[in-house]
């Protein structure tokens, strides 16, 4: 508990080495899964070349719930590399995390809230700029005086809030699991009678942390394509 | 970046801004280089799927339709087929009859005409015979006559007879 971070300074800014690390490991796992998974690339598709179908298809039906496919197409990409990314993030701190001389080394990259609020604030300012984008200027400042003037203020709040509950829901789900996985581990050190009574908790929360992280990954881009939604969609 | 420099200064004493900048581009270059190696070829496929399963949807209505064309085309001929050959039946059956009463015309007057040369035929051998034995009838008469004359007729007679003969016949002459 409580481990340190290896934080370094390098041209002014700081770095969680550990982040930095986890992130690049994170992306390089999606990078080789997606790669592999499309290199033999047939008409009639076999094996992996489904499940990346069945990916596709699954982000187009989240597109597809929150708004047109003709707005929403263009972030097909976006979703499928956000929701696999996020899902192997979840998933990298689950088996262990590597703790050298207290500092916390191997652990989900989204256990980091500066990570999600990355991701989130990426994911607000995008649906700002197609907002202005696809309505021009003049359509996006009034979708803020609708469906009263006096809820200019409401409005601006909730764009902050959006970002903040998008970027903390995910961390807080994922950094409580690493908390409690980290505590019955600590747990199952202890010796023969607590590591008896850890194993069966160990399993339980290993299991539901898969399936929270799956969970997790899935909200955050239903969450992302209904914020776009909210800006680029004109029907309402 | 107000917003979660709040909650992260709560945290760690410091904003990890290296994070932030480190996760925005590693985000984004994976972004790109997934665009461009893995969903740009998934989606590509996967488009050329539709559009191969669009066009063999479309070439097997046309196909239908063009089966639906020929077939309705084979009917039309079989029909006209059938037809032709009812008439030809038809016709065959009418020349037949034409024929027919052609033959049986010529037959008839065929043998009408050989009925007619018989019946000639028969009239003059009639005649033939008739006059055959009216020959004989006169001769044989005349046999018998000149035997009953020759026993009863006295020479005085004979010789009236004779001459008798002899003027009717220089009369016939």
């Amino acid at each position: 508990m409580n481990h340190e971070a290896p934080i370094v300074e390098f041209l002014g800014l700081h770095f969680n080495l550990a982040n930095v690390m986890m992130i690049t490991i994170a992306s390089l796992i999606v990078f080789l899964i997606a790669v592999l998974a499309t290199r033999k690339l047939a008409m009639k598709p076999t094996g992996i070349q489904n499940f990346m179908e069945w990916v596709m298809d699954f982000v187009k039906n989240i597109i597809n719930s929150a708004m047109d496919w003709k707005d929403g197409g263009r972030f097909h990409i976006l979703g499928i590399t956000l929701i696999m990314y996020i899902f192997v993030s979840n998933m990298l701190g689950l088996p262990f995390s590597i703790v050298i001389d207290h500092t916390l080394w191997w652990k989900s990259p989204t256990a980091d809230p500066v990570v999600t609020l990355t991701l989130a604030v990426m994911v607000v300012v995008l649906s700002h700029y197609y907002g202005v984008k696809q309505k021009g200027v003049a359509a996006y400042g009034k979708e803020f005086l609708k469906p009263f003037s006096f809820m200019l203020p409401i409005k601006i709040i909730e764009e902050f809030a959006n970002t903040l509950t998008l970027g903390l829901r995910l961390y807080g789900n994922i950094y409580a699991g690493e908390i409690l996985l980290t505590l019955i581990a600590g747990s199952l050190a202890t010796g023969v009678g607590g590591h008896l009574a850890a194993i069966v908790p160990m399993l339980a929360w290993q299991g539901f942390s898969i399936f929270v992280g799956a969970i997790q990954s899935f909200i955050f881009v239903m969450l992302t394509m209904v914020y776009l939604s909210h800006k680029v969609s004109s029907d309402h | 970046m107000l917003t979660n420099g709040f909650v992260v200064a709560a945290s760690a004493g410091h904003l990890n801004t290296g994070d932030i900048v480190f996760q925005l581009l590693m985000f984004l270059i994976l972004l790109a280089l997934l665009k461009k190696y893995a969903w740009g070829p998934l989606m590509g496929i996967m488009k050329q799927r539709e559009d191969h399963i669009a066009g063999e949807i479309g070439a097997a209505e046309q196909s239908r339709t063009e089966a639906n064309k020929l077939l309705n085309e084979q009917r039309e001929l079989l029909k006209q087929a059938r037809q032709e050959a009812q008439s030809l039946i038809e016709n065959a059956k009418k020349q037949g009859d034409l024929q027919r009463d052609e033959i049986i015309a010529l037959a008839r007057t065929e043998s009408d005409r050989i009925k007619e040369s018989a019946k000639a035929e028969i009239e003059r051998e009639k005649e033939q015979a008739v006059a055959a034995i009216r020959e004989q009838l006169a001769s044989m008469s005349v046999m018998i006559a000149s035997k009953v004359i020759e026993k009863e007729l006295s020479v005085a007679d004979q010789e009236k007879l004779i001459n008798e003969y002899i003027k009717e016949a220089g009369e016939g002459r």
